[in-house]
């Protein structure tokens, strides 16, 4: 079993994490770490660049947590990605960061959290930034 | 006073608004595509030709003259703040200019390198100004043997000497020379390689080549590779620069002015051995050397100017001559020729005010350009998070819209999927564009001057070298065809005298002498590959297979010394 957690370098991403390694404290599980990119733009700032991923994975170890960093560039969204990784690695929770939005700009863009929330097998918590 | 008469005449027509529309038009057209790697102004200004048929050719040319400066700002944007090249001229800005990004100084790189443009190309345009009309003096009193020497020289020039692979660089212009053959002979009426198609009678619309090769090539191959690992990009605020930065500035630009002008007014120059050769200048005479690999503003600010004045510099034999040294030079006289204006010595004379305009434009734009970059560098970065799928779906969809609006016929995006389909293949296979396009253009005015000079002289062969010009320039093409065998007998003289130690030496042996003739030969491999004749390093000398063994295995010892 494992903790999935959808990561990306903003205030919304961190706070998954902070959340999901409290939660991989508690059941003692693994935790996986997500940050995709579809990877068709030339520069994409949600992809996380080495010393980022360096820096996770130094907390990581320092708090002692079975982690695992996956880095897709497939061609899939990122909902995609966390989905599967979730299936892969019998996820028993994913946690994910949810931005702040407007009903009309939900209306219009869609999103990563509602496809996952719709479509996940397993429990999904979702954390805001700054909660 | 009668160039400086012109020239304000220029300013007139350059300065109506709807011309000073269309310039702010393509300075910003041009700095976006020169922003996003894998888009130059080649290809943008071949999408643009079938729409510029509706505008004033000098409205239309006021515009490709702001793509092509732009082209040559946005490049350095994308090389300092992602360490990507943009275009192939700000190659060597990306080696100190993203360092210096890296060290949190991307403002004052990216600061050097637009206020050296404008300091490089209005240097460079006024160069223009004062010596084409010297050019054109001398150019009509050309005769066709001079006129089609000096443009197998461009042509071979620009084969064998930029690129990295000769034998690529002549298939290239075969394939292009070849292209530019289809259609009617214009002397006697024979069709050739019309493959009974009366479609092909009338040739290949320069137009839909271009844009197959430029556009539809280079977003199958996109296409090919969309996948990449996405990069960081720099985070900077408004490009400005310190006391400091100006006094290491002002001279890297004068030095990389006076390298660029002169190269990109050869037939061979362009804008990349003149950025290379001025940035180490710059690392030679500066005095931060220690700086240098770790973001040196000299090493941005002269490269930065080299390839701006080379900019300027290409357009002298292109207005002067009617010879195109890079690929948007080429689709720029192309355009000349849609517009049914003659390119050649006559032009300033025929098309005098459009000529002018367009010099005079490239001032407006060159001011344009600074005003355009310096406050909006940070947005113009921003261009680069645009999912490529989008962008290059909208450049399939507008060649193919400009194919067909040539002529209105089907058969022409058979034509555009044809030549797409080899322009993706010739990058798969590292074959060089500009030679295809200069051959496509110049072909058939090279074979136009061939007929006119065997006729005025009867099909004499002889009449080809008739003139001394013609003679002094046979000489120079054969001196660049014999230059790499020359090199690799030189090279081969040198050696030699060590030779006997690697006979001599037992294979495992590891003596001194043959260790010194190996780092010898190390170096003079190094050579080579800087001068561009680096294959003539690779083959060896036919000898015996103890001799290579010797032959590698002391020259290992040498790297790891070293």
């Amino acid at each position: 079993m494992s903790i999935i957690v959808g990561y990306v370098p903003t205030a919304e991403g961190t706070a998954a994490l902070d959340r999901a390694i409290s939660e991989a404290h508690k059941s003692q599980s693994r935790l996986v770490i997500i940050n995709s990119s579809r990877g068709d733009a030339i520069v994409d700032k949600r992809y996380a660049q080495a010393q980022d991923i360096s820096e996770v994975t130094e907390r990581l170890e320092k708090e002692g947590i079975d982690h695992l960093v996956l880095q897709p560039v497939r061609g899939n969204d990122a909902a995609n990605e966390v989905l599967e990784a979730a299936e892969k690695y019998r996820a028993e929770l994913i946690v994910i960061g949810l931005r702040k939005r407007t009903p009309v700009g939900k209306l219009i863009m869609g999103s990563t959290a509602q496809q996952i929330l719709l479509e996940a097998t397993c429990p999904v918590l979702a954390v805001k930034a700054g909660a | 006073m009668d160039i400086l008469s012109s020239l304000m005449g220029g300013f007139a027509t350059a300065l109506t608004p709807m011309n000073l529309l269309y310039a702010l038009i393509g300075v910003i057209l041009g700095t976006a595509v020169g922003v996003l790697p894998g888009i130059g102004p080649a290809m943008t200004v071949a999408l643009l030709l079938p729409v510029t048929y509706v505008l004033e050719p000098t409205s239309a040319f006021i515009m490709f003259a702001g793509i092509y400066y732009g082209g040559m700002y946005g490049g350095s944007t994308t090389s300092i703040l992602l360490n990507t090249p943009g275009e192939s001229s700000s190659v060597v800005t990306a080696i100190e200019g993203n360092k210096m990004a890296k060290a949190g100084r991307a403002a004052q790189a990216l600061a050097t390198a637009a206020i050296g443009s404008f300091v490089a190309g209005t240097i460079g345009t006024t160069l223009l100004v004062v010596v084409t009309p010297i050019v054109v003096e001398f150019a009509v009193s050309l005769g066709s043997p001079s006129y089609f020497a000096i443009m197998m020289l461009a042509l071979l020039a620009v084969t064998a000497v930029l690129g990295a692979s000769r034998l690529r660089g002549f298939a290239s212009l075969g394939l292009g020379l070849a292209i530019g053959l289809v259609g009617i002979d214009s002397v006697t009426g024979q069709r050739r390689l019309t493959f009974g198609q009366p479609l092909l009678a009338d040739g290949l619309d320069i137009v839909v080549v271009a844009v197959a090769i430029f556009a539809v090539g280079e977003a199958l191959w996109v296409a090919a590779h969309l996948r990449r690992t996405p990069l960081q990009i720099i985070p900077v605020g408004r490009p400005w620069m310190g006391k400091q930065d100006w006094k290491r500035s002002w001279k890297p630009w004068l030095r990389g002015t006076a390298f660029g002008f002169p190269f990109g007014a050869l037939p061979a120059g362009g804008a990349e051995i003149p950025t290379f050769l001025s940035y180490v200048t710059e690392k030679r005479l500066s005095k931060h050397p220690e700086e240098f690999g770790k973001g040196a503003i000299e090493g941005v600010a002269g490269p930065e100017a080299a390839n701006n004045a080379a900019a300027a510099g290409t357009l002298t034999p292109m207005l002067a001559l009617g010879l195109p040294t890079n690929a948007t030079a080429a689709v720029m006289l192309a355009a000349f020729t849609q517009f049914g204006i003659q390119p050649g010595p006559f032009l300033f004379a025929n098309e005098g005010p459009l000529v002018w305009a367009l010099i005079a434009s490239l001032f407006i734009g060159n001011t344009l350009l600074l005003l355009v970059n310096l406050p909006l560098a940070p947005v113009w970065a921003k261009l680069l998070r645009l999912p490529r799928p989008y962008l290059y779906a909208g450049i399939l969809f507008f060649a193919t819209l400009g194919a067909y609006s040539v002529n209105l016929q089907a058969f022409d995006l058979m034509i555009l999927l044809v030549l797409g389909g080899l322009g993706f293949l010739m990058r798969r296979y590292g074959l060089p564009v500009l030679p295809l396009i200069l051959g496509l253009i110049l072909g058939p005015r090279v074979e136009g001057q061939l007929r006119k000079t065997l006729q005025l002289s009867a099909g004499d062969v002889s009449g080809l070298w008739s003139e001394p010009i013609a003679v002094i320039v046979y000489v120079i093409i054969a001196l660049i065809l014999v230059w790499p065998l020359l090199a690799k007998v030189l090279r081969r003289v040198r050696p030699r005298t060590a030779a006997p130690a690697y006979a001599g030496a037992p294979a495992a042996s590891d003596s001194v002498a043959a260790r010194d003739s190996a780092s010898a030969r190390g170096t003079s491999t190094t050579a080579g590959g800087l001068s561009g004749a680096g294959t003539a390093a690779d083959q060896e000398p036919p000898g015996t297979g103890s001799r290579h063994a010797a032959d590698t295995t002391p020259a290992n010892h040498g790297q790891e010394k070293s």
